[in-house]
């Protein structure tokens, strides 16, 4: 298909990501939440977000009690369940994208709770069936991912861990140390969300996290226009856009502008 | 005097003391929380071991137990009661009479003085459902001169009204939380989200014996106060029977009374544990609040960073609960109840509203006393435990909480239209 096919999940998105990887540079990631608004538009959103220049997607998987989540991720995960989407249709929404043609890594980001209940292990299995490449899972830290690393090891797939302006150097440690296809580093203390600026700590912190791994490192929460996502593409190997890319496609001419915002951002990332 | 802290903690409870290092209580428990949360976790950690240990800290504590909260509470003889049924003895362990009328002021006193004492944290965040955790945690912020916010969801804010005004009156800035079923669940997710975002200077007051490590050793450690009080009382001839009871009763939400109550008696294999769950208009009508007592919703799962039983649908989405009680009003249960459980150290059964309603008028006929109607499920489980107690046994009943604030619901389910 596209010669990525003897690939690990954890090669497919560390290969996606140094393709951009450069002093200005960084690759984009957009997410995008699968269901919403309507099942039909999150397949023809990422279909937007492929032309725009999206070198990886992170697909939400909605779940109830979203409490990493600020007030725009929270109506929007309320709506796509309201739609009736199940963990098991997401993954079907995946293969379904990858039959189109979508080559990109798949990141599958959803809380614990719904990858529990659906058994680590077969959720893991039917994932990596439907085209998924890693997993992030926010209210999972290594303390709690012994089964979840070890399916994943074996299926060649990526956990991604988080980190935190609050992390230890215990932590950084730790994280990096299991983290598997890139670190996902959270911007600011608080839940996603659109904001003005990106903190002033960011370098440091970024710095702080590649003094202990080689792993790529990726920035969300916050990013929210194309000086923004350049800003992260000039200390970082990533961008990733949730909030921001669901507050344009709930806005006027919805399915244009957010197009339109994702060149930016791609633009921003790869240094144009 | 209050009884100390020290005499439960050198115990070694049940052959292993629980939690293990990693905060697990056998499968469950644990710390399935946000990055960003996990340093603010290890710290509380840190400081609930020290507070334990030090001698000043306790002798602060135990001091205003006594004498802000009123400590020790009574024990009463139901002569009443105990007459109505014609059987065993029952007490009352009096937790409504402490100072706010509830048993959480144990906690919210404790983890306040914590906080403040040992990290120097000002600012406190706590969720609350029937408004007796909110209400506590105003209170003992108006004392110790702590900034507190309290996150309400709007449906029981309608149903609880009273404690809504009483947390202002106290100083409290209650927000409303309107989002998902608008109950506890949904004030715990945006107490967390205020906690991830101003985590530095905030200490997220969590009421009851659920989240994640060390909130579920930490509230049981500061609610066994009721369980050490209440041995002690029994065992006194002056006070109690003289005996240690047979049987204790308790109602279970997140669990925080029944733990406090249960913990000190874990060790006396005589004494037969009973947790009370919210049945609500019963298991078949899915509108309930009973996490053990429905094998289909009632499942295995992970919510508000602990892995214990949790009410959810086949797709592994939070279920919405539903109690008379707003304060059993939640999907979940603490990690050591589902523990004590699979050890058979304590059953679990369920009060429906129904029962529970009957359990409240009872108690007010009978004893003069209104109780909560969180109190009210343990009440309303007597006229069950009959057939399977003999009229020698000693009973005691954790009376949580007073009623005061229920009255408006009882109103309009005894009397709908007067």
């Amino acid at each position: 298909m596209n010669g990525n096919d003897c690939m690990t999940g954890v090669e497919r998105i560390r290969s996606a990501i140094a393709k951009r990887q450069g002093d200005a540079t960084a690759a984009f990631m957009p997410y995008v939440l699968l269901g919403f608004p309507s099942r039909m538009e999150s397949v023809a959103m990422v279909q937007s977000m492929a032309d725009a220049g999206a070198d990886l997607f992170e697909f939400g998987f909605p779940f109830s009690d979203p409490l990493a989540d600020g007030p725009t991720l929270q109506a929007a995960t309320h709506k796509a369940l309201l739609n009736g989407t199940t963990t098991r249709q997401c993954l079907d929404i995946a293969k379904e994208l990858r039959d189109a043609g979508i080559t990109q890594p798949f990141c599958a980001m959803s809380y614990y709770n719904p990858i529990f209940n659906y058994g680590p292990a077969r959720f893991i299995e039917d994932a990596a069936r439907a085209g998924f490449d890693g997993f992030i899972i926010p209210d999972l830290p290594p303390d709690e991912g012994e089964e979840m690393e070890e399916a994943c090891r074996e299926a060649g797939l990526a956990l991604v861990y988080l980190l935190a302006p609050s992390s230890s150097q215990e932590r950084v440690e730790l994280v990096t140390e299991h983290s598997t296809g890139f670190i996902y580093l959270v911007s600011v203390l608080g839940t996603t969300g659109v904001r003005a600026s990106l903190p002033d700590y960011l370098t440091d912190l970024v710095a702080l996290v590649r003094a202990n791994t080689d792993t790529p490192v990726c920035v969300g929460f916050g990013v929210s226009n194309g000086t923004q996502a350049a800003q992260v593409a000039s200390i970082a190997d990533g961008a990733i856009v949730a909030s921001a890319l669901i507050d344009t496609v709930l806005g006027p001419n919805g399915a244009d502008a957010v197009k339109c915002l994702a060149r930016k951002l791609a633009q921003g990332a790869h240094g144009h | 005097m209050v009884d100390s802290m020290q005499a439960i903690f050198s115990a070694d409870d049940y052959g292993v003391h629980y939690p293990d290092s990693r905060g697990k209580f056998g499968p469950y428990g644990g710390k399935y929380v946000p990055e960003t949360l996990i340093p603010a976790l290890e710290e509380l950690e840190e400081i609930h071991a020290t507070a334990m240990q030090d001698a000043g800290f306790q002798d602060e504590l135990n001091s205003l137990l006594e004498t802000y909260v009123g400590r020790p509470t009574p024990l009463t003889h139901a002569r009443r009661l105990t007459e109505h049924f014609g059987g065993p003895e029952i007490y009352l362990k009096r937790e409504d009479l402490a100072h706010t009328g509830a048993h959480k002021i144990n906690n919210a006193l404790g983890q306040a003085l914590m906080v403040k004492r040992i990290l120097g944290k000002n600012r406190v965040v706590a969720e609350t459902g029937a408004g007796q955790h909110g209400v506590a945690v105003a209170t003992v912020c108006a004392l110790l001169d702590m900034e507190c916010v309290v996150y309400m969801g709007s449906v029981d804010m309608a149903r609880q009204a009273p404690n809504v005004f009483r947390m202002r009156l106290l100083g409290a800035d209650v927000r409303e939380v309107s989002s998902g079923s608008q109950t506890l669940k949904d004030a715990i997710n945006e107490a967390i989200r205020d906690w991830v975002t101003n985590v530095p200077d905030t200490h997220y007051l969590l009421g009851s014996a659920l989240g994640p490590h060390p909130f579920p050793v930490m509230v049981r450690n500061l609610q066994s106060v009721i369980g050490r009080e209440a041995r002690r009382q029994m065992l006194d001839p002056s006070v109690g029977p003289g005996q240690l009871p047979d049987v204790v009763v308790a109602c279970v939400g997140g669990g925080s009374n029944a733990i406090g109550m249960f913990y000190p008696f874990v060790m006396d294999p005589g004494v037969r544990l009973l947790g009370v769950e919210a049945g609500g208009r019963g298991i078949e009508s899915q509108k309930h609040a009973a996490r053990f007592a429905d094998p289909k919703m009632g499942r295995l799962g992970v919510l508000h960073g602990t892995r214990s039983y949790v009410l959810q649908d086949e797709d592994g989405q939070i279920a919405l609960t539903h109690s008379i009680s707003a304060g059993l009003d939640y999907a979940s249960v603490g990690p050591e109840h589902a523990l004590l459980r699979d050890r058979e150290r304590a059953e679990y059964f369920y009060c429906t509203d129904e029962q529970a309603l009957a359990g409240f008028e009872l108690l007010c006929r009978q004893e003069g006393i209104i109780p909560a109607l969180e109190s009210a499920h343990a009440v309303g489980w007597l006229p069950e435990l009959m057939s399977d107690v003999s009229s020698d046994d000693v009973v005691l009943v954790s009376l949580s909480g007073r009623g005061d604030k229920d009255l408006d619901t009882v109103m309009a389910e005894l009397a709908p239209g007067a």
